[in-house]
């Protein structure tokens, strides 16, 4: 194969993972808003656990899309 | 590069460029643009909080309220996960020395044309090996060897011993290899989302006729990229704090 329609098509590839990352962000605020629906008053001192977990959760979609980019730019 | 737009690469903004070659003892020790922006990050961090407690009041003034609200945010994060007994608490400028200098790091990247000191990934590692060496020679220090349960799990039937104990070690090593790659990783993605969603800006505004009208969606996404590029700025230097005081409380309480 072509080594650079491989690179193209690994960089491709790579982003998959941001799915897995869009399923547990999804998962993520989906249930912080059951939870706070259903007990308002405890919702706003868990705030702070909730964009912990945003981060952290982020942050593993964005190693996928850096794997993409340093396909496309680096290597 | 098929991104690129108006012959610039996105990855052209990470470039070092020296500023003042030097030689030191034969390293190369140049003043490059990253230098000259951890200078002033630390420049700018130091001069704000002496400017702003230089006349304190018990009544804070508005600079003096928002030093210490720094203050306090930090102190509330370590009293949180590092337990407020007499040695958590010496950690604390520790702790507001590293989430000042990544706030203001970050947020200094944020403005156009300056440089992102952590988007490199030296510097981020640099960071995470001084908060898990300091982790590593406190928790010899008071625990002696002891601090080498860390890695044996209390518990746990002896026969999954062999299994577990390789386990806790490999996640104790991936800790600064995770905390270095997570900030480095975020701030290098969104900066060059960043460059080539402008980059389609400049793209359609060069086309022809009335494809220029639709430059305007990649602006808008720019705009909105921006925003969340403030929010994840703020998030990784306050998960890096809040990861820092989780592994020095590993050192301070030792094995549980």
């Amino acid at each position: 194969m072509d080594p650079i329609a491989a690179k193209y098509i690994g960089a491709g590839l790579a982003c998959l993972g941001m799915a897995g990352a869009g399923i547990g962000l999804g998962n993520l605020f989906g249930q912080f808003l059951a939870g706070a629906l259903r007990n308002p008053s405890a919702a706003d001192s868990q705030r702070g656990t909730l964009l912990l977990g945003f981060a952290l959760t982020e942050a593993l979609g964005i190693f996928s899309l850096l794997i993409a980019l340093l396909l496309l730019f680096a290597v | 590069m098929i991104f690129a737009a108006g012959g610039h690469s996105p990855i052209e903004q990470f470039a070092l460029k020296k500023i003042i070659p030097l030689k030191l003892f034969g390293f190369d020790a140049s003043i490059t643009n990253s230098t000259l922006f951890m200078i002033l990050t630390v420049g700018l961090i130091c001069g704000f909080l002496y400017y702003a407690m230089r006349g304190a009041q018990r009544v804070p003034g508005r600079l003096q309220s928002v030093a210490e609200m720094l203050y306090d945010f930090v102190a509330s994060t370590v009293r949180d996960n590092l337990d407020d007994g007499k040695d958590g608490r010496r950690f604390f400028p520790f702790v507001f020395a590293l989430f000042a200098f990544v706030l203001v790091a970050n947020m200094l990247g944020m403005i156009p044309g300056f440089f992102t000191i952590t988007s490199h990934i030296i510097v981020t590692a640099a960071l995470a090996l001084l908060v898990i060496a300091v982790v590593i020679v406190y928790g010899f220090m008071r625990h002696g060897i002891g601090f080498l349960k860390l890695f044996v799990p209390s518990g746990v039937p002896a026969v999954l011993m062999p299994l577990l104990v390789p386990i806790e070690i490999i996640s104790f090593i991936s800790r600064p290899v995770s905390l270095s790659v997570r900030l480095f990783a975020n701030m290098l993605a969104g900066h060059i989302a960043l460059k080539i969603f402008a980059g389609f800006v400049a793209t359609l505004l060069a086309a022809a006729g009335a494809w220029k009208v639709l430059s305007i969606l990649p602006l808008g996404l720019t705009v909105a990229l921006s925003a969340l590029e403030l929010l994840v700025a703020f998030l990784q230097a306050y998960v890096f704090a809040v990861l820092t005081c989780v592994y020095l409380s590993d050192a301070v309480h030792g094995a549980h």
